[in-house]
């Protein structure tokens, strides 16, 4: 199969759906290179499947242009534009077989029949399917089933792959090992992929760029460890990972964000790192969850955080008992504080990365 | 996913003219009986010329229609209390037994349904002249009893279907005996199905004609028969009164459990 | 009795079959009625026709060589075929209108399906009778365009046209009900792979809606075979199906084994066709659909 990708650009897309207030799509502009690997995250209701199925063309755009290779598609009705669509709950259909399934895209674009044979294979080998080809998708496993879509929805060699949180409906082990497939479809194919959920692990491990939605629009758009490392707001810091977020009492309107792996707990009263910010707390439980300790911490303001230790590493106090708590400044954020943001007007465009300037604390 | 294009919930202008057609097909050609019952004249000529009340002044003084009125409502009512005691029973039976034979069984309750009309009222004609059932009240309500029966039974399976037993098992944990038990959680969740099978029932020994136009006798005779008789034997504009009081009657009986069962749900939602 | 109301155990075998036994006892009076009212009846129409006068298939082959019977035959077979056909078109793309629209909307849609249903059988062929018959609304509205003397009372067609109007309800609800399992993003999928939308009305949807088409078909076929009261009121005798002629042997001739001949060819048709189309669909589950809809 080739190995061409084609960029997609969305430029200030907005979708409102009749009756509702709030648009399901809000200004939304991004720009997808070609063979990239991005993800659509958020929350359910924040717009990114809607986005999706506006690039399928399942949804119409209220206001906006989408292009892919820079030929606007959004005046192209669905089936004239040549993308592959996976859909969350399969969408086989269940009066065909598997390779009847895979055989439908190119059936529609006129191929011939030794070549629709050649290619369906070519398929089915793809994602392991060949002794499956003549069962009825009712036949397979979940897992199996989200294999033909994959497959018949790359057969026709789209010009990008839309995946609607194509394993929201399996179990645990067979998520993790579809993602495995899905990674290596990616570099096998060389494709545009854009792929929707709400799962951030998901999330972290599959994607070259991943999208933050939230309420219609993009939060942050940036590398997972952009994201994870350096979240410009504290939706996209508690919506990826946990973090412990601290106010800054000398900056008023943003917060402190911290990881709970990048808190180091210290017996109390002894000296901390030069350099690293520091509090007070009180460790209220130590939970064993395997490969680490998670030390629940209060701290004087009342608030509640999370520090982590890997196993083998002694916590140094007992719940109950008072800790210092520090971390290095590099390995916190400091993002605008959504109740300061609401009090003020509109919220300004956000910069990309906050660079702190001086310890918060 | 939210979406347009083939899954949207707008019709189409070509669908939307069609949905009315039919519609329109539907309802219509029935209406017409109606402007038809004020007719004047002594014939079928429709639309009628003049107008008057005359054919329900026939209709309510004429010992022959008031006479077949009475036989069908009597009919109708014991049918209706029959019919519903033996296939509410049945139904119970049908959900609570594990045969292997129970399929066949379900099929046997539903062949009536299935079965030729004209069959099964020669079929019963030729029996009921032996056991002299023909031209008796009970040979009426016998043969609608079969024709009904499967109408309460599939009305019932439908309440039956939507119905947790286990809240049976809660109420007896609860400390309730069995007679509690069923009149109290188990009766009033299948009410609205014994209902519909009542009505079902009373309707389809009301409107049934082919086993009763075999059973007639010059003394006794439901009004569908009168009816099929104003048409085929004499010319009697009475059948217009007569199909307008029972398409409002029949209306009137299916659309208030409809809004009874519906009436509920509705507040539910708001 | 007891025992049936208060088991509610999930576990089968745990459950004493005492219990189960006894809820077998509620079967029994509808049981006995239509034993001994509808299946002892049927039973004995059947063993008169090989019996009476004398045993053996004297009436059968009697039918085959009167030149009459099977001509009807034929005929109501022809005008079932043709009742079916036209109900089907008529009601597929109502019935797909149903799955569309908002849930109130398909209320209305689905009184207006009903209430005809249960409107008086009789009212419903007066009323075609009205507008069938000379100088009626059919053919005043034919000589308004041009076709003088269409008067269908009395004709084959005129019972079609009667018989498509009573037998929509049986088409339409088999059909509903069909359509409505079918998952509607399917055909989302289908467009995304390239098919126009009426490509994947063809070959995605079509194909998952035939269980209804063809329960509707063989229901409103069935119905049709047998059905007495249109044909007697808007056909005529020189053109009369099966039903009118059994009617006519049994009811002035009196001739028993003679109409039950032709009853037990009708019914035979029917438990054919019953059976043919029992694995892609239940009818009765289509009539059952009539019920749950009211």
């Amino acid at each position: 199969m080739n190995k061409s990708g084609h960029g997609i650009t969305i430029s200030s897309v907005t979708k409102v759906f009749g009756g509702l207030q709030r648009p399901a799509v809000d200004n939304v502009s991004l720009t997808i290179a070609p063979g990239e690997f991005m993800t659509f995250l958020g929350p359910s209701g924040s717009g990114k499947t809607t986005m999706l199925s506006m690039i399928a063309g399942i949804t119409s755009l209220t206001t906006g242009s989408i292009c892919v290779d820079g030929q606007d598609i959004s005046p192209l009705k669905p089936h004239k534009r040549n993308l592959g669509v996976v859909f969350q709950q399969y969408a086989l259909f269940p009066h065909m077989s598997v390779a009847k399934n895979i055989a439908y895209p190119l059936q529609q674009r006129g191929m011939a029949k030794k070549d629709i044979a050649a290619k369906v294979d070519e398929a089915l080998e793809l994602v392991h399917l060949r002794d499956c080809a003549d069962r009825l998708p009712r036949q397979l496993s979940g897992g199996q089933q989200q294999r033909v879509a994959l497959a018949r929805a790359v057969v026709y060699q789209p010009r990008a792959l839309l995946m609607d949180e194509p394993l929201g409906a399996l179990d645990k082990r067979l998520r993790d090992q579809l993602q495995r497939e899905i990674a290596r479809m990616h570099r096998e194919l060389g494709m545009t992929f854009i792929f929707v959920t709400h799962d951030q692990h998901e999330a972290l491990t599959l994607s070259d760029r991943i999208a933050v939605f939230n309420e219609g629009r993009i939060e942050q758009v940036g590398t997972p460890a952009e994201l994870y490392e350096h979240p410009a707001t504290l939706f996209v810091a508690q919506f990826l990972g946990e973090s412990n977020t601290f106010s800054g009492p000398d900056r008023t309107g943003s917060v402190v964000v911290v990881r709970p792996e990048r808190l180091d707990l210290h017996p109390h009263g002894s000296s901390i790192p030069p350099g690293h910010n520091s509090l007070e707390a009180t460790v209220t439980n130590i939970v064993y969850v395997g490969n680490h300790h998670q030390v629940g911490l209060h701290f004087a303001d009342n608030t509640q955080g999370t520090a982590m230790r890997l196993a083998g590493t002694p916590v140094p106090a007992m719940p109950g008992e008072t800790v210092t708590v520090s971390w290095h400044p590099d390995h916190q954020a400091v993002v605008p504080d959504p109740a300061a943001a609401a009090a003020e007007t509109e919220p300004s465009g956000q910069s990309d990365t906050p660079r702190l300037t001086q310890p918060a604390i | 996913m939210p979406s347009q294009s083939l899954s949207d919930k707008r019709l189409g202008w070509g669908l939307r003219v069609w949905v009315a057609v039919v519609a329109a097909v539907l309802l219509a050609p029935t209406l017409v009986v109606i402007p038809m019952s004020f007719s004047a004249s002594e014939t079928f000529q429709f639309p009628p010329h003049k107008w008057s009340w005359r054919w329900y002044e026939e209709f309510f003084s004429s010992p022959k229609w008031t006479d077949s009125l009475l036989t069908s409502v009597q009919v109708g009512l014991m049918v209706a209390v029959i019919a519903t005691v033996l296939g509410v029973a049945a139904a119970f039976g049908l959900d609570r037994t594990r045969w292997r034979a129970r399929g066949a069984v379900r099929s046997a309750m539903m062949a009536p349904m299935i079965v030729p009309g004209i069959v099964v009222a020669i079929a019963i004609y030729g029996v009921f002249l032996r056991w002299q059932l023909n031209g008796t009240l009970l040979g009426f309500v016998l043969a609608h009893t079969v024709l009904a029966v499967p109408f309460v039974v599939t009305s019932m399976q439908t309440s039956l279907a939507g119905y947790d037993r286990t809240m049976e098992t809660a109420s007896a944990s609860l400390g309730a005996g069995w007679v509690t038990t069923f009149l109290r959680v188990t009766l009033p969740q299948v009410l609205p199905g014994i209902g519909s099978g009542l009505v079902f029932a009373f309707v389809t020994s009301l409107d049934e004609v082919v086993i009763a136009l075999f059973l007639q006798t010059p003394d006794i005779r439901t009004m569908p028969v009168q009816m099929y008789d104003s048409i085929t034997a004499e010319i009697d504009p009475t059948i217009g009164a007569a199909s307008s009081l029972i398409m409002v009657a029949t209306t009137v009986v299916l659309l208030v459990p409809l809004l009874v069962r519906r009436a509920p749900r509705r507040s539910q939602r708001s | 009795m007891t025992a049936a109301f208060t088991s509610a155990t999930a576990d089968k075998a745990a459950r004493p079959s005492r219990r189960r036994t006894l809820a077998g006892w509620f079967l029994l009076p509808a049981t006995a009625v239509l034993v001994v009212f509808f299946f002892y009846p049927l039973a004995a129409i059947v063993w008169q026709s090989f019996t009476q006068p004398s045993y053996g298939v004297g009436h059968y082959l009697a039918l085959l060589n009167d030149g009459v019977s099977t001509t009807v035959l034929l005929r109501t077979l022809r005008t079932a075929l043709v009742v079916s056909t036209c109900t089907l078109f008529i009601a597929y793309p109502f019935a797909y209108a149903m799955t569309k629209v908002a849930p109130r909307a398909r209320g209305v849609l689905m009184l207006l399906v009903l209430l005809p249903f249960w409107t008086s059988v009789m009212a419903r062929n007066y009323a075609w009778y009205l507008l069938e018959q000379r100088d009626g609304v059919i053919e005043r509205l034919f000589s308004a365009i041009g076709f003088d003397g269409v008067v269908l009372l009395g004709t084959v067609t005129g019972v079609t046209v009667a018989m498509v109007q009573v037998m929509l309800p049986f088409m339409v609800l088999p059909l509903y009900s069909s359509m409505s399992s079918i998952d509607r993003r399917l055909l989302d999928a289908a467009v995304s792979l390239g098919a126009s939308p009426y490509r994947a009305l063809r070959t995605v949807y079509l194909p998952l809606s035939l269980p209804g088409v063809v329960s509707g078909c063989s229901l409103v076929f069935i119905m049709t075979l047998g059905f007495f009261v249109t044909p007697a009121l808007l056909g005529s005798p020189q053109e009369s199906l099966i039903s009118q002629v059994i009617q006519t042997r049994v009811s002035s001739l009196l001739d028993f084994p003679g109409g039950g001949a032709l009853g037990t060819v009708l019914l035979v048709v029917t438990l054919v066709l019953l059976f043919a189309v029992s694995r892609i669909s239940r009818p009765t589950a289509g009539l059952s659909k009539v019920v749950d809809g009211a």
